[in-house]
Protein backbone atom coordinates (compact mmCIF):
# COMPACT_ATOMS: atom_id res chain seq x y z
CA UNK A 1 0.00 0.00 0.00
CA UNK A 2 2.87 1.96 0.03
CA UNK A 3 2.06 3.42 3.97
CA UNK A 4 6.08 4.46 4.76
CA UNK A 5 6.56 5.70 1.65
CA UNK A 6 3.48 8.08 1.96
CA UNK A 7 4.56 9.12 5.28
CA UNK A 8 7.85 10.21 4.36
CA UNK A 9 6.82 11.87 1.63
CA UNK A 10 4.07 14.03 3.62
CA UNK A 11 6.60 13.99 5.95
CA UNK A 12 9.19 16.09 4.33
CA UNK A 13 6.34 18.00 2.79
CA UNK A 14 5.21 19.21 5.85
CA UNK A 15 8.74 20.12 7.14
CA UNK A 16 9.21 22.55 3.92
CA UNK A 17 6.10 24.34 5.17
CA UNK A 18 7.51 25.08 8.23
CA UNK A 19 5.58 22.21 10.33
CA UNK A 20 7.15 20.26 12.99
CA UNK A 21 6.33 16.59 12.46
CA UNK A 22 6.66 13.26 14.39
CA UNK A 23 6.04 9.90 12.40
CA UNK A 24 5.87 7.00 14.45
CA UNK A 25 4.17 3.43 13.65
CA UNK A 26 3.65 0.33 14.52
CA UNK A 27 6.00 -1.66 16.60
CA UNK A 28 8.19 1.33 16.93
CA UNK A 29 8.05 2.08 20.97
CA UNK A 30 11.05 1.78 22.99
CA UNK A 31 9.21 -0.40 25.36
CA UNK A 32 8.07 -3.16 23.57
CA UNK A 33 8.84 -2.75 19.79
CA UNK A 34 11.92 -5.12 19.61
CA UNK A 35 10.21 -7.70 22.38
CA UNK A 36 7.41 -8.04 19.75
CA UNK A 37 9.53 -8.28 16.84
CA UNK A 38 11.48 -10.96 18.82
CA UNK A 39 8.05 -12.90 19.90
CA UNK A 40 7.04 -12.94 16.05
CA UNK A 41 10.43 -14.68 14.93
CA UNK A 42 9.05 -18.46 16.80
CA UNK A 43 5.39 -19.40 15.82
CA UNK A 44 4.32 -19.29 19.61
CA UNK A 45 2.62 -16.04 20.11
CA UNK A 46 -1.33 -16.93 20.84
CA UNK A 47 -3.68 -13.95 19.46
CA UNK A 48 -4.53 -12.87 23.18
CA UNK A 49 -0.87 -12.37 24.05
CA UNK A 50 -0.12 -10.48 20.35
CA UNK A 51 -2.89 -8.19 21.33
CA UNK A 52 -1.67 -6.78 24.37
CA UNK A 53 1.79 -6.77 22.70
CA UNK A 54 0.55 -4.45 20.57
CA UNK A 55 -1.65 -2.39 23.30
CA UNK A 56 1.52 -2.22 25.27
CA UNK A 57 3.40 -0.73 21.70
CA UNK A 58 1.01 1.69 21.24
CA UNK A 59 0.16 3.29 24.80
CA UNK A 60 4.37 3.56 25.51
CA UNK A 61 4.31 5.97 21.81
CA UNK A 62 0.75 7.36 22.88
CA UNK A 63 2.58 8.26 26.09
CA UNK A 64 6.03 9.28 25.44
CA UNK A 65 5.78 10.62 21.69
CA UNK A 66 2.13 11.23 20.76
CA UNK A 67 0.85 13.05 23.54
CA UNK A 68 4.05 15.05 24.29
CA UNK A 69 4.62 16.03 20.52
CA UNK A 70 0.66 17.16 19.96
CA UNK A 71 1.41 18.98 22.87
CA UNK A 72 4.44 21.17 21.75
CA UNK A 73 2.01 22.12 18.22
CA UNK A 74 3.58 19.13 16.18
CA UNK A 75 1.95 17.23 13.70
CA UNK A 76 1.77 13.64 14.45
CA UNK A 77 2.00 11.26 11.03
CA UNK A 78 1.39 7.28 12.87
CA UNK A 79 1.93 4.37 10.16
CA UNK A 80 -1.33 2.54 11.31
CA UNK A 81 -3.44 3.82 14.44
CA UNK A 82 -5.53 1.62 16.56
CA UNK A 83 -7.81 -0.15 13.84
CA UNK A 84 -5.26 -2.13 12.55
CA UNK A 85 -5.21 -3.96 16.20
CA UNK A 86 -8.54 -3.89 16.05
CA UNK A 87 -8.95 -5.77 13.09
CA UNK A 88 -6.25 -8.05 13.45
CA UNK A 89 -8.30 -9.02 16.72
CA UNK A 90 -11.43 -9.33 14.90
CA UNK A 91 -10.25 -11.83 12.26
CA UNK A 92 -8.78 -13.69 14.55
CA UNK A 93 -11.92 -14.03 16.71
CA UNK A 94 -11.20 -12.05 19.67
CA UNK A 95 -13.73 -9.91 21.65
CA UNK A 96 -14.07 -6.35 19.78
CA UNK A 97 -15.52 -4.51 23.12
CA UNK A 98 -12.81 -5.94 24.90
CA UNK A 99 -10.42 -4.47 22.45
CA UNK A 100 -11.96 -0.97 22.59
CA UNK A 101 -11.55 -1.01 26.20
CA UNK A 102 -8.28 -1.34 26.03
CA UNK A 103 -7.43 1.66 23.91
CA UNK A 104 -9.81 3.08 25.30
CA UNK A 105 -7.82 5.71 26.34
CA UNK A 106 -6.49 6.93 23.26
CA UNK A 107 -7.17 9.69 21.27
CA UNK A 108 -9.61 10.31 17.95
CA UNK A 109 -7.43 11.08 15.15
CA UNK A 110 -7.95 14.39 13.21
CA UNK A 111 -8.00 12.52 10.22
CA UNK A 112 -7.63 8.62 9.10
CA UNK A 113 -6.56 8.17 5.34
CA UNK A 114 -7.14 4.33 4.62
CA UNK A 115 -4.89 3.53 1.56
CA UNK A 116 -7.11 1.04 -0.03
CA UNK A 117 -5.67 -1.53 -1.99
CA UNK A 118 -9.37 -3.54 -3.70
CA UNK A 119 -8.61 -7.16 -3.25
CA UNK A 120 -6.19 -9.55 -2.09
CA UNK A 121 -4.75 -10.59 -5.33
CA UNK A 122 -3.57 -7.04 -5.74
CA UNK A 123 -1.97 -7.12 -2.29
CA UNK A 124 -0.27 -10.27 -3.43
CA UNK A 125 1.19 -8.23 -6.77
CA UNK A 126 2.01 -5.87 -4.53
CA UNK A 127 4.33 -8.15 -2.22
CA UNK A 128 5.95 -9.64 -5.06
CA UNK A 129 7.05 -6.63 -6.88
CA UNK A 130 8.31 -5.70 -3.61
CA UNK A 131 10.78 -8.32 -3.53
CA UNK A 132 9.85 -9.07 -0.21
CA UNK A 133 8.81 -13.15 0.78
CA UNK A 134 5.42 -14.04 2.04
CA UNK A 135 5.23 -13.30 6.12
CA UNK A 136 4.03 -15.61 8.40
CA UNK A 137 2.15 -12.92 10.52
CA UNK A 138 1.08 -10.94 7.35
CA UNK A 139 -0.22 -14.05 5.74
CA UNK A 140 -2.23 -15.43 9.07
CA UNK A 141 -0.46 -18.70 8.90
CA UNK A 142 -1.53 -18.68 12.50
CA UNK A 143 -5.12 -18.88 11.66
CA UNK A 144 -4.58 -21.95 9.62
CA UNK A 145 -6.69 -20.60 6.77
CA UNK A 146 -5.11 -22.34 4.30
CA UNK A 147 -2.26 -25.17 3.07
CA UNK A 148 0.85 -22.54 2.13
CA UNK A 149 1.70 -18.69 2.52
CA UNK A 150 -0.13 -18.02 -0.29
CA UNK A 151 -3.56 -19.87 -0.37
CA UNK A 152 -3.22 -18.46 3.86
CA UNK A 153 -2.30 -15.14 2.88
CA UNK A 154 -5.62 -14.29 0.55
CA UNK A 155 -7.68 -15.38 2.87
CA UNK A 156 -6.33 -13.63 5.60
CA UNK A 157 -6.42 -10.20 3.72
CA UNK A 158 -9.61 -11.45 1.82
CA UNK A 159 -10.90 -10.87 5.91
CA UNK A 160 -8.52 -8.53 6.49
CA UNK A 161 -9.80 -6.36 3.81
CA UNK A 162 -13.49 -6.77 4.84
CA UNK A 163 -13.30 -5.74 8.16
CA UNK A 164 -11.62 -2.19 7.08
CA UNK A 165 -14.36 -1.86 4.87
CA UNK A 166 -16.58 -1.73 7.55
CA UNK A 167 -14.67 0.33 10.36
CA UNK A 168 -13.90 2.99 7.18
CA UNK A 169 -17.86 3.56 7.69
CA UNK A 170 -18.02 3.17 11.44
CA UNK A 171 -14.78 5.74 11.95
CA UNK A 172 -15.44 7.80 8.97
CA UNK A 173 -11.96 7.24 7.21
CA UNK A 174 -10.78 8.91 4.63
CA UNK A 175 -10.69 6.35 1.67
CA UNK A 176 -7.97 6.99 -0.90
CA UNK A 177 -7.60 4.37 -3.88
CA UNK A 178 -4.10 3.18 -3.18
CA UNK A 179 -3.93 1.50 -6.71
CA UNK A 180 -3.11 4.50 -8.14
CA UNK A 181 0.65 6.35 -9.00
CA UNK A 182 2.01 7.26 -5.85
CA UNK A 183 2.27 10.44 -7.74
CA UNK A 184 -1.72 11.28 -7.71
CA UNK A 185 -2.28 9.52 -3.82
CA UNK A 186 0.60 11.45 -2.54
CA UNK A 187 -1.04 14.94 -4.51
CA UNK A 188 -4.31 13.43 -2.55
CA UNK A 189 -2.69 12.98 0.86
CA UNK A 190 -1.47 16.62 0.87
CA UNK A 191 -4.53 18.19 -0.22
CA UNK A 192 -6.22 16.22 2.48
CA UNK A 193 -3.52 16.64 5.33
CA UNK A 194 -3.61 20.73 4.16
CA UNK A 195 -7.23 21.34 4.91
CA UNK A 196 -7.47 19.24 8.35
CA UNK A 197 -4.18 21.42 9.36
CA UNK A 198 -5.62 24.97 8.01
CA UNK A 199 -2.66 25.35 5.64
CA UNK A 200 -3.36 27.60 2.45
CA UNK A 201 -2.39 24.62 0.04
CA UNK A 202 -6.19 24.19 1.41
CA UNK A 203 -7.85 26.83 -0.40
CA UNK A 204 -5.43 26.78 -3.50
CA UNK A 205 -3.76 29.95 -2.41
CA UNK A 206 -0.27 29.81 -4.03
CA UNK A 207 1.80 32.02 -1.27
CA UNK A 208 5.26 31.63 0.55
CA UNK A 209 3.87 32.48 4.05
CA UNK A 210 3.98 29.61 6.16
CA UNK A 211 1.04 29.02 8.44
CA UNK A 212 1.82 26.77 11.18
CA UNK A 213 -0.74 24.84 13.33
CA UNK A 214 -1.56 26.57 16.63
CA UNK A 215 1.03 26.06 19.22
CA UNK A 216 -1.47 25.24 21.69
CA UNK A 217 -3.15 22.63 23.45
CA UNK A 218 -3.87 20.03 21.14
CA UNK A 219 -7.84 19.57 20.35
CA UNK A 220 -7.99 16.66 19.75
CA UNK A 221 -12.25 15.21 18.52
CA UNK A 222 -12.80 13.08 21.04
CA UNK A 223 -11.44 10.01 22.00
CA UNK A 224 -12.52 6.45 21.32
CA UNK A 225 -14.12 5.67 24.39
CA UNK A 226 -13.17 7.96 26.76
CA UNK A 227 -11.33 11.17 26.98
CA UNK A 228 -7.47 12.46 27.20
CA UNK A 229 -8.60 12.93 30.99
CA UNK A 230 -9.24 9.38 31.24
CA UNK A 231 -5.86 8.14 29.60
CA UNK A 232 -4.01 10.76 32.61
CA UNK A 233 -6.28 9.28 35.33
CA UNK A 234 -5.50 5.89 33.96
CA UNK A 235 -1.67 6.41 33.81
CA UNK A 236 -1.57 8.18 37.16
CA UNK A 237 -0.47 11.63 35.92
CA UNK B 1 -15.21 -14.48 20.98
CA UNK B 2 -12.25 -15.42 23.47
CA UNK B 3 -13.30 -14.81 26.88
CA UNK B 4 -13.10 -17.69 29.15
CA UNK B 5 -14.69 -16.63 32.83
CA UNK B 6 -16.66 -19.92 34.31
CA UNK B 7 -14.36 -22.64 33.16
CA UNK B 8 -15.79 -25.73 32.16
CA UNK B 9 -12.39 -27.97 31.73
CA UNK B 10 -11.72 -30.94 33.18
CA UNK B 11 -9.04 -29.70 35.08
CA UNK B 12 -8.48 -27.42 38.26
CA UNK B 13 -7.23 -23.78 39.24
CA UNK B 14 -5.48 -23.11 42.40
CA UNK B 15 -4.01 -19.77 42.52
CA UNK B 16 -2.12 -17.74 45.81
CA UNK B 17 -2.31 -14.03 46.16
CA UNK B 18 -1.21 -11.81 48.41
CA UNK B 19 0.98 -8.72 49.57
CA UNK B 20 4.96 -10.05 49.29
CA UNK B 21 6.58 -11.42 52.46
CA UNK B 22 3.17 -13.08 53.35
CA UNK B 23 4.38 -16.43 52.51
CA UNK B 24 2.16 -17.65 49.77
CA UNK B 25 4.61 -18.94 47.91
CA UNK B 26 6.01 -21.05 50.29
CA UNK B 27 2.68 -22.34 50.77
CA UNK B 28 2.10 -23.36 47.12
CA UNK B 29 5.17 -24.85 46.99
CA UNK B 30 3.99 -27.38 49.86
CA UNK B 31 0.82 -27.91 47.73
CA UNK B 32 2.77 -28.94 44.73
CA UNK B 33 4.15 -31.53 46.79
CA UNK B 34 1.53 -32.97 48.14
CA UNK B 35 -0.43 -33.01 45.07
CA UNK B 36 2.43 -34.70 42.97
CA UNK B 37 3.24 -37.32 45.76
CA UNK B 38 -0.80 -37.91 45.39
CA UNK B 39 -0.35 -38.51 42.23
CA UNK B 40 -1.72 -36.10 40.61
CA UNK B 41 -0.91 -33.87 37.10
CA UNK B 42 0.71 -30.69 38.38
CA UNK B 43 1.36 -27.60 36.64
CA UNK B 44 2.91 -25.18 38.16
CA UNK B 45 2.28 -21.41 36.59
CA UNK B 46 3.93 -18.13 38.48
CA UNK B 47 4.02 -14.93 37.65
CA UNK B 48 5.84 -12.71 35.13
CA UNK B 49 7.25 -15.90 33.17
CA UNK B 50 6.38 -15.68 30.12
CA UNK B 51 9.43 -16.76 27.90
CA UNK B 52 8.14 -14.07 25.28
CA UNK B 53 7.50 -11.06 27.91
CA UNK B 54 10.14 -11.26 29.72
CA UNK B 55 13.42 -9.75 28.34
CA UNK B 56 11.10 -6.81 27.52
CA UNK B 57 10.10 -6.39 31.20
CA UNK B 58 13.43 -6.89 32.15
CA UNK B 59 15.00 -4.14 30.00
CA UNK B 60 12.09 -1.74 30.98
CA UNK B 61 12.81 -2.28 34.99
CA UNK B 62 16.27 -1.70 34.56
CA UNK B 63 15.49 1.52 32.55
CA UNK B 64 12.49 2.86 34.06
CA UNK B 65 10.75 2.92 31.21
CA UNK B 66 7.43 1.92 32.42
CA UNK B 67 4.25 4.20 33.40
CA UNK B 68 1.59 2.97 35.11
CA UNK B 69 -0.46 2.05 32.04
CA UNK B 70 2.31 0.28 30.41
CA UNK B 71 3.23 -1.90 33.41
CA UNK B 72 -0.26 -2.62 33.60
CA UNK B 73 -0.40 -4.08 30.37
CA UNK B 74 2.63 -5.03 29.59
CA UNK B 75 1.73 -7.45 32.74
CA UNK B 76 -1.12 -8.08 31.05
CA UNK B 77 0.76 -9.54 28.11
CA UNK B 78 3.15 -11.73 30.29
CA UNK B 79 -0.42 -12.89 31.75
CA UNK B 80 -2.34 -13.76 28.41
CA UNK B 81 0.90 -15.74 27.36
CA UNK B 82 0.90 -17.56 30.37
CA UNK B 83 -3.22 -18.37 29.91
CA UNK B 84 -2.63 -19.21 26.51
CA UNK B 85 0.76 -21.37 27.15
CA UNK B 86 0.51 -22.82 30.84
CA UNK B 87 -2.91 -22.62 31.77
CA UNK B 88 -5.40 -23.93 29.28
CA UNK B 89 -4.02 -26.38 27.85
CA UNK B 90 -3.23 -28.21 31.31
CA UNK B 91 -6.33 -27.36 32.42
CA UNK B 92 -8.02 -28.95 29.34
CA UNK B 93 -5.87 -31.82 29.50
CA UNK B 94 -7.39 -32.30 33.26
CA UNK B 95 -4.56 -30.98 35.49
CA UNK B 96 -4.48 -29.37 38.30
CA UNK B 97 -3.12 -26.08 37.47
CA UNK B 98 -1.67 -24.07 40.29
CA UNK B 99 -0.40 -20.08 40.14
CA UNK B 100 1.27 -17.88 41.96
CA UNK B 101 -0.10 -14.86 41.69
CA UNK B 102 -3.14 -14.35 39.10
CA UNK B 103 -4.81 -11.37 38.07
CA UNK B 104 -5.88 -10.46 41.27
CA UNK B 105 -2.23 -9.10 41.42
CA UNK B 106 -2.72 -6.80 38.68
CA UNK B 107 -5.43 -5.45 39.96
CA UNK B 108 -4.28 -4.90 43.54
CA UNK B 109 -0.93 -3.53 42.22
CA UNK B 110 -1.87 -1.00 39.48
CA UNK B 111 -4.65 0.00 40.94
CA UNK B 112 -2.18 1.42 43.64
CA UNK B 113 -0.22 2.88 41.37
CA UNK B 114 -3.37 4.76 39.82
CA UNK B 115 -4.63 2.82 37.11
CA UNK B 116 -8.57 2.73 36.91
CA UNK B 117 -10.10 -0.51 38.41
CA UNK B 118 -12.31 -0.87 36.12
CA UNK B 119 -10.19 -0.61 33.63
CA UNK B 120 -7.61 -3.27 34.66
CA UNK B 121 -10.22 -5.98 35.15
CA UNK B 122 -11.51 -5.49 31.60
CA UNK B 123 -7.76 -5.96 30.22
CA UNK B 124 -7.82 -9.17 32.23
CA UNK B 125 -11.32 -10.09 31.18
CA UNK B 126 -9.86 -13.45 29.04
CA UNK B 127 -8.61 -14.81 32.52
CA UNK B 128 -9.58 -18.28 33.13
CA UNK B 129 -11.50 -17.82 36.57
CA UNK B 130 -10.11 -20.05 39.46
CA UNK B 131 -11.70 -22.65 41.29
CA UNK B 132 -10.37 -21.42 44.57
CA UNK B 133 -8.00 -18.30 45.31
CA UNK B 134 -6.49 -17.91 48.63
CA UNK B 135 -5.54 -14.54 49.71
CA UNK B 136 -2.76 -14.92 52.66
CA UNK B 137 -3.55 -11.86 54.77
CA UNK B 138 -0.98 -11.13 56.81
CA UNK B 139 -0.70 -7.47 58.68
CA UNK B 140 1.37 -4.53 56.61
CA UNK B 141 3.83 -4.64 59.47
CA UNK B 142 4.52 -7.84 59.53
CA UNK B 143 5.00 -8.43 55.60
CA UNK B 144 7.02 -5.41 55.45
CA UNK B 145 9.68 -6.78 57.98
CA UNK B 146 10.12 -10.38 56.40
CA UNK B 147 10.59 -8.43 53.13
CA UNK B 148 12.75 -6.01 54.56
CA UNK B 149 14.76 -8.53 56.40
CA UNK B 150 15.43 -11.22 54.54
CA UNK B 151 16.60 -8.58 51.18
CA UNK B 152 19.84 -6.26 51.26
CA UNK B 153 17.63 -3.98 49.12
CA UNK B 154 14.37 -3.13 47.78
CA UNK B 155 13.65 -2.65 43.60
CA UNK B 156 12.52 0.29 41.94
CA UNK B 157 9.16 -0.67 40.64
CA UNK B 158 9.04 -3.20 43.61
CA UNK B 159 9.15 -0.20 46.16
CA UNK B 160 6.65 2.11 44.13
CA UNK B 161 9.43 4.24 43.35
CA UNK B 162 7.76 5.48 40.14
CA UNK B 163 5.29 6.89 42.12
CA UNK B 164 7.46 9.61 43.98
CA UNK B 165 5.58 8.89 47.39
CA UNK B 166 8.63 8.83 48.81
CA UNK B 167 12.74 8.92 48.09
CA UNK B 168 13.04 6.34 50.82
CA UNK B 169 12.74 3.36 49.00
CA UNK B 170 11.73 1.50 52.50
CA UNK B 171 8.90 4.15 53.17
CA UNK B 172 7.85 3.76 49.80
CA UNK B 173 7.43 0.24 49.68
CA UNK B 174 5.66 0.35 52.89
CA UNK B 175 3.15 3.06 51.43
CA UNK B 176 2.88 1.30 48.58
CA UNK B 177 2.05 -2.07 50.35
CA UNK B 178 -0.21 -0.63 52.18
CA UNK B 179 -2.06 0.43 49.25
CA UNK B 180 -2.14 -2.87 48.11
CA UNK B 181 -3.56 -4.65 51.01
CA UNK B 182 -6.21 -2.25 50.32
CA UNK B 183 -7.21 -3.20 47.19
CA UNK B 184 -7.08 -7.25 48.66
CA UNK B 185 -8.89 -6.43 51.07
CA UNK B 186 -11.55 -4.93 48.72
CA UNK B 187 -11.92 -8.03 46.40
CA UNK B 188 -12.21 -10.77 48.98
CA UNK B 189 -16.06 -10.07 48.85
CA UNK B 190 -15.81 -9.10 44.90
CA UNK B 191 -14.02 -12.11 43.88
CA UNK B 192 -14.80 -14.42 46.69
CA UNK B 193 -11.31 -14.88 48.02
CA UNK B 194 -10.55 -17.36 50.59
CA UNK B 195 -8.77 -15.74 53.27
CA UNK B 196 -5.93 -17.68 55.19
CA UNK B 197 -4.59 -15.87 58.04
CA UNK B 198 -1.28 -15.84 57.23
CA UNK B 199 0.65 -15.02 60.57
CA UNK B 200 -0.59 -18.50 61.37
CA UNK B 201 2.42 -21.27 61.55
CA UNK B 202 3.28 -22.90 58.37
CA UNK B 203 1.94 -26.21 59.11
CA UNK B 204 -1.43 -24.73 60.24
CA UNK B 205 -1.97 -22.92 57.19
CA UNK B 206 -0.90 -25.84 54.77
CA UNK B 207 -3.47 -27.78 56.88
CA UNK B 208 -6.35 -25.37 56.02
CA UNK B 209 -5.49 -25.32 52.30
CA UNK B 210 -5.23 -29.20 51.65
CA UNK B 211 -8.52 -29.36 53.69
CA UNK B 212 -10.17 -27.04 51.05
CA UNK B 213 -8.73 -28.45 47.69
CA UNK B 214 -9.62 -31.93 49.22
CA UNK B 215 -13.30 -30.62 48.74
CA UNK B 216 -13.06 -29.67 44.87
CA UNK B 217 -11.12 -32.78 44.22
CA UNK B 218 -13.21 -35.14 45.93
CA UNK B 219 -16.57 -33.75 44.14
CA UNK B 220 -14.14 -34.15 40.83
CA UNK B 221 -13.16 -37.74 42.06
CA UNK B 222 -16.80 -38.41 42.24
CA UNK B 223 -18.36 -37.38 39.32
CA UNK B 224 -15.91 -39.12 37.27
CA UNK B 225 -17.07 -42.75 38.70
Amino acid sequence: MGRSTHIALLRTWLESRGHAVLDTGMTRSVLAGRGIKEAKTGHTLGPLTMQLFYATDFIDRLEQEMLPALRSGFIVLTDRYIYSAMARAEVRGIDSAWIRSIYGMSLMPDDVFYLRIPSARQLVARVLSSGRRFDYWESGMDLHLGEDLYDSFIQYQTRMLKVFDRMSVEYKFHVMNASRSVRSVAADLRRSVAKVIDDPIAEGVSQTTIKTKPTSEPTPKQALVPSQEKLEKTAGH
Amino acid sequence: MISYGNHRFPGKLFVVEGTDGSGKSTQLALLYQWLKAEGYPVFFSEWNSSPLVKNTTKRAKKRHLFTPATFSLLHATDFADRTERDIIPPLKAGAIVLADRYSYTAFARDVARGCEGEWVREVYKFAVKPNVAFFFRAPLDVAIDRIVSGRPHLKYYEAGMDMGWSSDSEESFTVFQGKILEEYDRMVDEFGLTVIDATRSIEQQQLEMRKIINQHLRRRRSKLH
